[in-house]
């Protein structure tokens, strides 16, 4: 039991030790899964609005892409995303037939990590808002409608009345990445100073038995994930009030 | 652990539930009546079934497991000494030794020598044999960007740090990567800047990075040649002295299968183990990926 009690202490200890390493590495977590993060809200709830509000064949086989789409294995999409970046990649020939030389390289750089997290997180976001937007009565709409409303305008609405649904969405999406080991690892190259961002950092002190450190890296990224999805669950529930 | 434990006790009464099934096949209706009283007679027939067998866990680098050498000499022991069955865990040279010294594994065949003897020192381990040794080389693009084709291992470093070329590290503390530190710290260079990448990752996976980077780095042969198909690579410096490469076996103090730690690390250092070694990868690569000096 110690061996928690230690790396609790330690976590803290480096936290506040002024470790610039560490806040590089905290600081390159937090961006490459907050840009992914933005980007996945911005395909994913749209998406999930189209797909949730609306009645069209093939609706229920799209939500189901979507839902297993949310349980894509994350080496699987690492792997993906290496193979098409890859020197013998197709993309790689593509671009070299088009543009008539090599492309700037891709991969084991902080974009193929924002590419690999926002193919992660885009499912999640989507799944859960299509969820949350189904949810809400078509009277509403409807009604909307009549008064004039736009497209555009009803859409806005029918998000706003889900919002709720839709953060739960975001903290998804967020949750998916943020913890994600497996993409970043293999299309970020864990480069010291350039792509290690925490959960690689982490699997790294594991594999060099530093199992005390990587403990503690791993309460930091806990508590960090904590003050977030805290900030999420305040907007989540803040419209509450005006509300009651 | 807890699955070590079930399959341990999944094998046990696999044993018995086979005894059972041999009395009854042998004493037909007789032992429907009395299969208790029968049961002492399963013991003997039980010598001619699948013995039965203990797990035995073997720690070793991610490069040895990389290298395919096992799947030729786990094989090979197991049918040696079939009481063993063997569970190769391939993690870093770092995490083997802890992994070790929890004595979550029972038997190491890993590759810092220093790291080794301050292990046994330490008394986690019983004791540390030689077993065979590869050699390090530098691959890199063909293009050669810093020129480092024929040079000496210093002289190399030296090109590669003052053309500043792109150099993959291991950076994971792995025997290869305590090697290359080794080398460059021989080289009098202490590497850095935007060219030195610290990749924090095993032998595999760098030399994919190195390949799709155009990049140097330094790895075992083994891991190249095996790979080498994949890899847009080629061998830009080898045979220098100081690529030596020296694999010990230990088996771990107070292991959960301490016996079958020592039966394991007698068998590697014997003449049958050694003769292995020294053929694996002759038929495949045309020369040999180990050469065992166990003597």
């Amino acid at each position: 039991m110690e061996v928690f009690w230690y790396a609790l202490v330690d976590s803290v200890k480096l936290l506040f030790g002024g470790d610039a390493a560490l806040y590089e590495i905290i600081g390159l977590s937090l961006r490459v899964s907050g840009i992914s993060l933005f980007l996945a809200m911005c395909i994913g709830v749209p998406l999930g609005y189209l797909i949730g509000a609306h009645r069209f064949c093939g609706r229920g086989l799209i939500i189901a892409i979507v839902n297993t789409g949310m349980g894509l294995p994350p080496v699987v999409v690492g792997l993906t995303v290496y193979m098409l970046l890859s020197r013998s990649g197709p993309i790689w020939d593509l671009y070299l037939a088009w543009v008539g030389q090599d492309m700037p390289r891709v991969l084991y750089t902080v974009t193929a990590m924002i590419i690999a997290q926002v193919i992660i997180s885009t499912p999640l976001v989507t799944g859960v808002t299509l969820a949350a937007i189904a949810s809400v009565p078509t009277e509403l709409r409807l009604q909307a409608r009549s008064l004039g409303a736009s497209k555009l305008q009803e859409a806005v609405l029918t998000v706003k009345e889900a919002r709720r649904g839709v953060m739960a969405a975001v903290a998804a999406g967020f949750g998916g990445i943020i913890s994600e080991v497996g993409a970043v690892n293999m299309v970020g190259g864990n480069i010291a100073g350039k792509t290690r961002v925490m959960t690689t950092a982490i699997q790294l002190e594991t594999g060099q038995g530093n199992f005390g450190l990587a403990l503690a890296l791993g309460l930091i990224l806990i508590g960090i994930s904590f003050v977030i999805m805290n900030g999420f669950t305040r907007v989540q529930q803040s419209g509450g009030r005006y509300e009651r | 652990m807890i699955d070590r434990l079930r399959g341990k006790a999944i094998r046990r009464y696999g044993v018995v539930f086979l005894a059972f099934a041999l009395v009854f096949s042998l004493a037909g209706c007789a032992a429907e009546e009395e299969p208790a009283a029968e049961e002492p007679a399963a013991k003997e027939p039980v010598a001619e079934e699948p013995i039965e067998t203990t797990d035995l866990i073997l720690a070793s680098t991610t490069s040895t497991q990389d290298s395919g050498l096992f799947e030729v000499l786990i094989p090979a022991f197991e049918e040696a000494h079939p009481e063993y069955k063997v569970n190769v865990i391939a993690v870093g040279t770092g995490e083997a030794l802890e992994l070790g010294q929890n004595k979550d594994a029972d038997v190491l065949l890993v590759h810092a020598k220093a790291k080794e003897e301050a292990f046994v020192a330490d008394g986690f381990g019983i004791d540390r044999h030689d077993v065979m040794y590869n050699d390090f080389i530098i691959v890199g693009p063909a293009a050669d960007p810093a020129g480092i084709k024929g040079a000496t291992v210093a002289d190399s470093l030296k090109k590669i740090s003052d053309a500043g070329a792109t150099f993959i590290s291991r950076g994971d503390e792995s025997g290869t990567h305590t090697a290359e530190k080794a080398l460059w710290e021989k080289s009098a260079i202490t590497p850095a800047g935007g060219w030195y990448n610290s990749a924090g990752k095993g032998m595999g996976d760098v030399l994919t990075m190195a390949s799709e980077m155009a990049a140097y780095t330094l790895t075992d042969r083994a891991t190249y040649l095996n790979m080498n198909n994949d890899l847009q690579l080629e061998i830009l410096c080898e045979g220098d002295a100081v690529l030596f490469n020296q694999y010990g076996v230990i088996p771990v103090t107070d292991a959960t299968n301490m016996e079958g730690a020592q039966v394991f690390a007698d068998w590697i250092v014997s003449d049958e183990a050694q003769a292995i070694i020294g053929e694996y990868g002759v038929e495949k690569f045309g020369a040999p990926l180990f050469f065992p000096n166990a003597g």
